[in-house]
């Protein structure tokens, strides 16, 4: 299953080098990570969508609070919350398809924020299964290239709550721990 | 007055109150070690930078602070990785300095350039690139602070070569550290607390699992007050061993792998867990489908990431373990759990009495026997550090431990050629302690090299090399899962004797039983280090043993109890 975390960090060198190395040591999948600078200066914020299932979730937050310059750590999957992606395709059209491609980003809601004489440069914006949506309608016409921001995520309402407060946080726990021998190290 | 970023770390360095440092000079650590001459360090000069940081680790391990390590940059720095990952696995606290490249070479390949806080990402608490003179202190300050709050760990600090050379006024800031993200003091709430209160009185089976946090904690008079009032058993993980006396009514000995076997059975039967300080791991559990299937699970940690991670508990309490369990203590009840601890007398029947004394001699010298001896000759007061293999085993069985930070070993990581260095490190933060290094024939020879920092350093660490010609307990694993066939574990070593002589050092060997005692006796008393090599059976095995992945209390026994050894 995939979580969505919201991650505030120091904005310090490194440090989304740590963040991306603890997923690569703890085994977790980065399906995408976004980062960007928040309302408070020397904070930044990551979206992260990781495919974990809820234990793997909560071992995720805890550890990632084990890094010193992790200052919160939301998972937003349980939350009401809007995400987002931000894409650019460039697809193949001629004059006489041009006009059935522009129809379709009308449908979307998408834009056409560039034209060369044989293509031209969408930019669409939504969750991500309208731009997974969007790019397959395209696709009979010839998407050339693509880009995609990953998903940016934010809690409907108001702000979850302050960057200090997580005093108590990090010590959920999940109810099931692995009861295979998965984690059994058959070394000498 | 300004001063330079070298005189600034020795500087910073005093005020955490280092005194001692391990290291190895070089080109981009120059000029913190020409600073040095300055200032009222001591510098022991290893003779391989991995030698420093398990000295680091051994001198915090023993003495209860932060230890130094100190190296260039390059493969001064890489040398260290070994033991940076040890002290991590283990949660002991090691700062380790290095000098880097000047930080307008960065990025170039330069000469002896290497991505150290890249490498050791993985493998420490946290790391600090520096490359201005006036970030040292504080870079300093910090490094300490997370080296020993919380779940302590290794911390690196990357020191550029214009950093140490470059001036800057310094304005020391006496205050506490506070790092926004940083949070060793996490509390569980009161409701918790009463839950694990109540299972306590309840319980009917409960044991004590006394793991490494109890040393990490000083926590070890508060648990020995909480197993007398409610006369709960204590069972402990290979880093827990001391955390308990050995000679209490109430210890049952080590879990696990090669844990005894009725604390095994014990675990399954038990109604209740009381996990203290330990993380569960896969050496202790078994199979854990299986394990402990009747019992409840308290876990106290002041690392939440280990709640659950293996061991689905009941209740997991975060917070440092001494103060977590002077809430709890005043609210247990006085138990009787005397059919309990009569059950787990029964189970013990007439296995693997360790007390192996007055076993006749049949002409063959056991590794257990030497262990045991050494216990007996020191009174069980010396500080003993262990290398990885059989012999670490064995120690943990027959070496009984009454005092915290006496027996210091690599238990997460395994390292082979840890003890020697680490028991130098545990001689310098206790050099009133009698220390011994037991050390396998294998593990022995990948950092032998630091005899020459005993004979130069002058200092009484007596090294007891348990020589069973093979890399013992891989050869223990061929024989009995891979069919006896021996790929690459029979030794062929050097003359130890000879060796130690080499070094200046007095060197002894002992075949015979017989010689044990005196063995022992002569190399207490003699002034100087002194390595006695023990040449001991060759294909002797330790039992009891859960096979990797095994139910816990499926262990393989000693086939045919023999009479040189207890009937394990
Ligand atoms: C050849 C070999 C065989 C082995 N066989 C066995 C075996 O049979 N049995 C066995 O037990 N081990 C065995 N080990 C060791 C094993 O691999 C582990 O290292 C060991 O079990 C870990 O013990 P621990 O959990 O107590 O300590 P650690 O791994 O050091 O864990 C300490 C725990 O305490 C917590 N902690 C730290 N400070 C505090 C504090 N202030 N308050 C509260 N909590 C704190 C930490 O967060 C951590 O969770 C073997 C190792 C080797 C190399
Ligand atoms: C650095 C390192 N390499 C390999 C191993 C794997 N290993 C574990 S125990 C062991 C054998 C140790 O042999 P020895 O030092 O002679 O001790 P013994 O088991 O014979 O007592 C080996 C090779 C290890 N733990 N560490
Ligand atoms: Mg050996």
């Amino acid at each position: 299953m995939r979580h969505t975390f919201a991650v505030h960090v120091e904005d310090t060198p490194g440090v989304l080098n740590r963040v991306a190395s603890l997923f690569r040591r703890r085994a977790f999948n980065i399906e995408s990570l976004t980062v960007g600078h928040t309302e408070t200066a020397g904070v930044s914020r990551m979206t992260i969508v990781a495919d974990t299932d809820d234990h793997g979730a909560l071992r995720l937050e805890a550890n990632l609070y084990k890094l010193v310059n992790v200052l919160r750590v939301d998972d937003i999957t349980v939350r009401p919350s809007v995400q987002r992606d931000l894409a650019m395709i460039k697809v193949a059209a001629t004059p006489e398809t041009r006009t059935h491609v522009m129809q379709l980003v009308d449908v979307f809601r998408a834009r056409v924020i560039d034209v060369a004489p044989d293509s031209v440069i969408i930019e669409a914006t939504g969750p991500e299964d309208k731009i997974d949506g969007l790019v397959e309608v395209l696709r009979q016409y010839g998407v050339i290239e693509m880009v995609r921001t990953g998903c940016v995520a934010m809690a409907r309402g108001p702000k979850i709550g302050g960057l200090g407060d997580g005093v108590e946080r990090g010590t959920q726990v999940a109810d099931e721990a692995p009861a295979d021998d998965s984690n059994v190290s058959y070394s000498v | 007055m300004k001063r330079t970023g070298a005189q600034i770390l020795w500087e910073a360095l005093i005020r955490e109150g280092v005194s001692t440092v391990f290291g190895y000079p070089g080109g981009a650590i120059l000029p913190a070690y020409d600073a040095m001459l300055e200032f009222p360090i001591k510098h022991v000069l290893v003779r391989h930078e991995q030698g420093a940081t398990h000295m680091a680790d051994g001198y915090a391990r023993a003495g209860g602070g932060v230890g130094v390590a100190v190296a260039t940059s390059g493969p001064g720095a890489t040398n260290m990785v070994t033991g940076i990952a040890t002290a991590m696995l283990d949660s002991s606290p090691i700062v380790c300095i290095t000098g880097q490249v000047g930080s307008k070479l960065i990025g170039s390949d330069a000469f002896q350039e290497t991505d150290i806080t890249g490498v050791t990402l993985p493998i420490t608490k946290h790391n600090y690139l520096v490359s201005r003179a006036q970030d040292v202190a504080r870079a300093v300050k910090e490094a300490f602070y997370v080296a020993k709050s919380g779940r302590p760990g290794p911390v690196l600090l990357d020191i550029t070569k214009d950093a140490q050379q470059a001036s800057c006024e310094v304005e020391w800031d006496d205050s506490e550290v506070t790092l926004p993200g940083y949070r060793p003091d996490l509390r569980a709430t009161q409701e918790v607390y009463q839950r694990a209160i109540d299972m306590i009185n309840n319980a009917k089976r409960p044991i004590i699992f006394a793991g490494h946090g109890i040393m990490l904690s000083g926590a070890m008079e508060v648990v020995r007050a909480l197993a007398e009032r409610a006369n709960i058993p204590v069972a402990m993980t290979l880093l827990g061993i001391g955390g308990f006396p050995a000679s209490h009514p109430l210890n049952l000995g080590m879990m696990g792998m090669h844990g005894e076997a009725w604390v095994n059975s014990a675990i399954q039967e038990a109604d209740l867990l009381l996990a203290f300080g330990m993380r569960f791991d896969d050496r202790v559990t078994g199979n854990l489908a299986t394990y402990a299937q009747n019992a409840k699970k308290i876990h106290i940690d002041i690392d939440p990431a280990e709640f659950n991670k293996n061991v689905k508990v009941d209740v997991p309490l975060t917070g440092d373990l001494r103060h977590v369990l002077e809430e709890i203590l005043p609210h247990v009840t006085e138990g009787d759990r005397s059919s309990w601890l009569k059950a787990i007398e029964a189970m013990k029947g007439d296995c693997a009495v360790r007390d192996i004394q007055n076993l006749p001699d049949s002409g063959h010298l056991y590794a257990a026997h030497v262990i045991n001896d050494l216990w007996r000759v020191t009174d069980g007061d010396a500080i003993v550090v262990t290398d990885v293999g059989q012999h670490q085993m064995w120690e943990a069985q027959y070496y009984h431990h009454d005092q915290p930070r006496t027996l210091i070993t690599s238990g997460g990581l395994g390292t082979m050629g840890f003890a020697l260095p680490a028991a130098i490190g545990a001689k310098f933060a206790c050099p009133d302690k009698e220390v011994w290094a037991v050390v396998g024939d294998g593990g022995f020879q990948m950092t032998q090299a630091e005899l020459a920092t005993i004979a130069q350093e002058q200092i009484k660490v007596n090294v007891a090399i348990i020589n069973n010609g093979y890399l013992g307990m891989v050869r223990q694993w061929q024989e009995f899962f891979y069919d006896r066939r021996y790929a690459a574990t029979p030794l062929l070593n050097p003359d130890f004797v000879k060796l130690a002589e080499a070094y200046g050092l007095s060197g002894m060997a002992v075949t015979k039983r017989a010689g044990v005692v005196p063995g022992v006796e002569a190399a207490r008393e003699h002034a100087g280090a002194v390595i006695l090599e023990f040449k001991v059976e060759q294909e002797d095995s330790v039992f009891p043993m859960v096979p990797a992945g095994a139910d816990l209390d499926k262990m393989i026994r000693r086939p045919s109890p023999i009479v040189e050894t207890a009937a394990d």
